[in-house]
């Protein structure tokens, strides 16, 4: 058969030689590599204690952006549901009412906001679509958990502390991102 | 024996078409069909005197007939300029037409707000559709839009005066399809604005029609509202026995899930209305019961409503149940328990106008 590459190599078939026969020396070998290990750069970190700097193209769980002065920018427009190719994400809108300019930077707004962390493949599209730099992903980990109602996360869930009431908790929130 | 009628032969983008005298140049190249057909955003077949105000159906014509062949100076509104034998014209074949229709929507835009994440009429828009094919990404304006006072026209329409480009389409509707007309263009220039005069409701029996003839969501159905965004309802073509002899009874139902969102009149390939419908079809029969069902509504697929609607999709069969010996598989989790949007104890389709807040005060 012709070979793909020309970096295909034919296995040695001889026999061993009495050096390679006595098995000792090549075990002292691989006990010396592993024995120099300790002595090395570990790669990995103790995670919960210490954390690795996150990249800046991360996607982690969504966060509902406010404005300068706390007012939810979602408008409910539906873009991000639709550009959500598994379908994660669900909203119902309604209109403000008077009195509610202070709540909703937009005539209407997203009443219900869900999104389905099961669903989620945290590809960022909706992001994307938003054009209200509404919606965008954090830089938090979806958590783990045995039971799945805890997966559906409600505007609540996901809105971002007001800026106004809760600067410090608002910037955590919003981490390096924007 | 009758004398044969004499066509005319018309060339448009280098496709030529025998039409009847009397045949505007539009009309002649939606007999074509295709690429070669100017858009038209006042221009309305169905309503007597439309066209002439927009002017992003501009073409040119290279030679005026075979007698006069001079072309004509100036780029001529196709949807008003008949059509003369021999006649040349150039749609998108002109670079002085594509530049003119660029600087058209440049100028409706001028004034239109950048509204479409709020706005019903969003994904059947056809300005949005305009600018998406000839609009620029930004802007050149520099001023505030104009605005103006909130008008409430009723019940059923909801008016949102910064949208409208001004095309008359429902002053028509409300002249030709109903007795009497009680809105209409007040004020001139940059002040015109489609209102009543003194705060009045329009509640004629057809003038729910002048919400699909608005090419914006200038004029949208208030009971539709909010409710949802165009491209999650699925359109069903329906008809039913209407006790209006005027009303053709036929309409596309809107649904998402068994809830009827929306009831509009059918629209063709130019999306005109194909036949008008009363009020009482379009916003107080939104149970299925109402309705006779032909079967879905066929959308073009480059539209955002067919989204997600695939052709000649085969689905696998389900294995699971031959595979358990007919026992069900045990839910892990019905999503109603958990989420809260369309929650089955709450139809937004049945609340009037748009939701409120008070509308979702919490039952659990």
């Amino acid at each position: 058969m012709q070979s793909l590459t020309n970096r295909s190599k034919q296995v040695e078939r001889k026999p061993m030689t009495l050096w390679e026969k006595m098995y000792v020396p090549a075990i002292a070998k691989g006990m010396s590599i592993t024995f120099g290990h300790m002595f090395k750069k570990k790669p990995t970190v103790n995670y919960p204690e210490k954390q690795r700097p996150f990249s800046p193209v991360f996607r982690g769980l969504h966060v509902l952006n406010r404005d300068e002065e706390g007012r939810e920018r979602c408008t409910a427009c539906g873009l991000c549901a639709l550009a959500c190719p598994a379908e994660a994400i669900t909203m119902e809108a309604a209109e403000r009412l008077p009195g509610e300019e202070n709540l909703y930077r937009e005539e209407k707004y997203a009443a219900k906001y869900e999104i389905n962390m099961l669903r989620c493949i945290f590809c960022g599209l909706c992001e994307e679509a938003c054009p209200k730099d509404a919606v965008y992903l954090s830089e938090t980990f979806a958590p783990a958990n045995y039971n799945r109602t805890t997966f559906i996360y409600r505007k609540e869930d996901l809105l971002i502390p007001d800026p106004k009431t809760q600067p410090a908790e608002y910037a955590k929130a919003k981490g390096n991102k924007l | 024996m009758p004398e044969e009628k004499k066509l005319f032969k018309v060339t448009i983008d280098n496709i030529t078409i025998e039409v009847e005298p009397g045949t505007t140049i539009l009309n002649a190249a939606r007999k074509i069909g295709g690429d070669v057909v100017p858009p038209a955003m006042c221009y309305y077949s169905k309503l007597k005197a439309s066209g002439g105000k927009c002017r992003t159906c501009l073409v040119e014509v290279a030679a005026g007939s075979t007698a006069d062949p001079r072309p004509m100076p100036k780029l001529v509104a196709s949807c008003r300029t008949n059509v003369m034998d021999g006649m040349v014209v150039k749609n998108i074949t002109s670079e002085k037409v594509i530049e003119a229709r660029n600087g058209v929507v440049e100028f409706l835009l001028i004034n239109h707000p950048l509204d479409c994440p709020i706005c019903d009429q969003a994904g059947e828009c056809d300005l949005q559709d305009l600018s998406y094919g000839h609009g620029e990404a930004g802007t050149r304006f520099e001023f505030k839009k104009r605005i103006f006072e909130k008008h409430d026209i009723g019940p059923y329409i909801q008016l949102h005066m910064t949208r409208c480009i001004l095309c008359y389409r429902c002053v028509l509707v409300a002249d030709q399809l109903t007795e009497k007309r009680e809105h209409g263009v007040l004020d001139r220039g940059d002040q015109a604005e489609i209102a009543t005069y003194i705060q009045k409701a329009l509640k004629n029996d057809f003038i729910g029609n002048v919400i699909d003839v608005c090419p914006v969501g200038a004029l949208t159905d208030k009971t539709f509202r909010f409710k949802n965004r165009v491209w999650f309802t699925k359109p069903v073509d329906a008809h039913r026995e209407c006790s209006n002899p005027q009303c053709c009874g036929k309409a596309t139902l809107w649904y998402r899930g068994d809830e009827v969102f929306r009831v509009t009149t059918r629209k063709d390939q130019w999306g005109e209305a194909e036949d008008w419908i009363c009020n009482e079809c379009r916003f107080e029969k939104k149970q299925t019961s109402d309705w006779i069902i032909e079967g879905p509504r066929k959308i073009n697929r480059h539209s955002v409503i067919s989204q997600g609607h695939y052709v000649g999709v085969q689905k696998p069969q389900e294995v699971l149940y031959d595979v358990l010996d007919g026992r069900k598989p045990r839910l892990f989790m019905n999503i109603h328990d958990v989420s809260e949007v369309n929650e089955p104890g709450r139809d937004l389709s049945k609340i009037e106008g748009p939701a409120h807040s008070t509308d979702f005060i919490e039952k659990k």
